[in-house]
């Protein structure tokens, strides 16, 4: 789904969200009296510093000048943004700050829902929807670091042996539901987007609870267990 | 003082018992417990007994501390669920035992690819788990100085922390060189031609960038040095801190944003001699920063 028909899917016309280069910023009317405020971006955007810090800034300016009002994260990337300039520059540095800037919205008091409406791939994603209280994605979506070829290649393992266990083991294979069942994604939003949004700001919980909820449902079975031995070890 | 140890050829291990108080370091979730990566087994490749990171607790100055060291020489380092997990363990312990410092020694590629869904979730956890113990006002200090750098989630891992310390020697960004050759080709970026990858992601241009608060010699020493400088010395990032962080950022991209050498942005930050820089030690490094180096973070 395109960031177009997704705002009509989740604010009808009540929404004044713009693009910006690869960035889609604004604000939308989920109701009289509570206005949210959305950022991403669109056509599977490379991460560079510039889209990374376009994003913080649009998250600072939210909290500076409207402190309490829920944000809502688009995700669609192919990733960050592969060139040497980019590093030379000091992409994690900037990649790192739009995550500390989300981070701190969290803790300022303001309700962050990431929301996969197309593709999230590695560290694009890592510091938007990952850094939310949590992070939900649509069904088609595409959450992956890595192709199974591409990983087959790097790994020296055979396509035939990861696609084998990529049945059972959610930890090697592209897909929402793998993010699902390991906790990374909270759910998944398939009925009306509205509804799905406002009952995720309802829901929503600053405690990070993805390593237990990965544990209950199967997907990441030592996570939360590992923690837990630490804490008492 | 030891006679010189290098830091980027101990072992993870051996790094933290030097690093360390003599005799203080406990360790935690040890290669005795054989908590190991169920998902290598399932793949046929050689686990670890401690998944490649060495966590635990000890004295710095007599100061209780945290402490996790990544292995560069198990899989580079990568971050696999149970890697993940025991710094997320970590530094949750940290919340409860209030330590002068959490000492994290990064040396990693980023999320471990043999398990990459889990360690992408694992690495935002860690982010969020080193905000939450900055937050707490208990400093989050990065020491990196492997010969492996420090890479992708790591490297985003690094730049949420109070502080960052490198070797002259070592290296942090976002996307390794190998990476972004295959991707657009050895004229973007060749990552055989060392000088290059150094003047773009080693410790001295960082340092002069600001990315790293302090440059260091490749010693053991140096960063023990340091370390305890940085005992109770928290940075909580407040909306201000936040708001100067944007300022210059901006000011970076508008400044040097159209640079392609890292000898014209340090020129243009008032390094007089940029020629010279690769053959300059730390100490020379840090003179130059203190003497000429203007607008920089």
């Amino acid at each position: 789904m395109n960031w177009q028909a997704l705002s009509l899917a989740l604010f009808g016309e009540l929404h004044a969200i713009a693009r910006t280069g690869d960035v889609i910023h604004g604000t939308a009317q989920l109701g009289p009296e509570l206005t949210i405020a959305v950022v991403g971006t669109a056509d599977h955007a490379a991460i560079g510093v510039e889209t990374a810090l376009a994003q913080a800034q649009f998250v600072l300016d939210t909290v500076v000048n409207h402190p309490g009002r829920p944000i809502l994260l688009l995700v669609d990337t192919q990733g960050q943004r592969l060139r040497r300039r980019d590093e030379l520059l000091g992409l994690n540095r900037y990649m790192a700050h739009l995550g500390c800037c989300v981070d701190f919205a969290r803790r300022s008091g303001h309700r962050v829902v990431g929301l996969v409406y197309d593709q999230a791939l590695s560290g694009g994603f890592i510091t938007s929807g990952l850094m939310a209280d949590a992070c939900y994605a649509l069904p088609e979506a595409e959450i992956r670091v890595m192709r199974i070829p591409a990983m087959s290649r790097v790994t020296k393992i055979s396509e035939d042996l990861l696609e084998a266990l990529s049945l059972t083991n959610p930890v090697f294979a592209p897909g929402v539901a793998n993010y699902v069942a390991m906790g990374g994604i909270q759910a998944l939003w398939s009925g009306d987007l509205k509804q799905d949004l406002l009952d995720a700001l309802a829901a929503t919980n600053t405690v990070d609870a993805r390593a237990t909820l990965g544990a209950e449902r199967g997907g990441r079975a030592l996570a939360a267990r590992v923690v837990q031995q630490v804490l008492v070890a | 003082m030891n006679p010189h140890l290098s830091f980027a050829e101990l072992n993870a291990r051996e790094r933290v018992i030097q690093l360390l108080d003599p005799g203080s370091f406990r360790e935690m979730l040890g290669p005795a417990e054989r908590i190991v990566s169920p998902h290598l087994s399932l793949l046929g490749v050689p686990y670890a007994f401690d998944d490649g990171v060495v966590i635990g607790s000890g004295l710095l100055q007599n100061q209780p501390v945290l402490i996790a060291a990544q292995e560069g020489r198990f899989m580079g380092g990568g971050v696999g669920e149970v890697h993940g997990a025991k710094l997320v363990g970590l530094l949750q312990r940290a919340l409860q035992v209030r330590p002068a410092a959490v000492f994290v020694l990064a040396e990693s590629g980023g999320v471990r690819l043999h398990e990459a869904n889990a360690g992408l979730i694992a690495v935002s956890e860690v982010m969020r788990a080193v905000l939450d113990v900055r937050a707490a006002g208990i400093p989050v200090v990065m020491l990196i100085g492997g010969a492996n750098g420090c890479f992708g989630g790591m490297g985003l891992i690094a730049r949420c922390a109070d502080h960052v310390v490198m070797s002259d020697q070592a290296r942090m960004s976002m996307s390794g060189p190998e990476v972004i050759e295959s991707s657009h080709g050895v004229e973007e970026f060749d990552s055989r031609d060392r000088a290059l990858v150094w003047r773009t992601t080693g410790g001295k241009h960082r340092y002069l960038m600001g990315d790293c608060d302090w440059l260091v010699e490749d010693d053991l020493d140096a960063f023990r040095d340091v370390a305890i400088a940085l005992l109770g010395q928290s940075k909580v990032l407040t909306l201000q801190n936040l708001l100067d962080e944007q300022r210059m950022l901006t000011d970076r991209l508008s400044q040097v944003g159209d640079c392609d050498e890292a000898t014209e942005i340090w020129r243009h930050f008032g390094v007089q001699t940029p020629d010279r820089v690769a053959d300059m030690d730390a100490e020379q490094l840090r003179a130059l920063n203190a003497s000429q180096v203007k607008g920089i973070s």
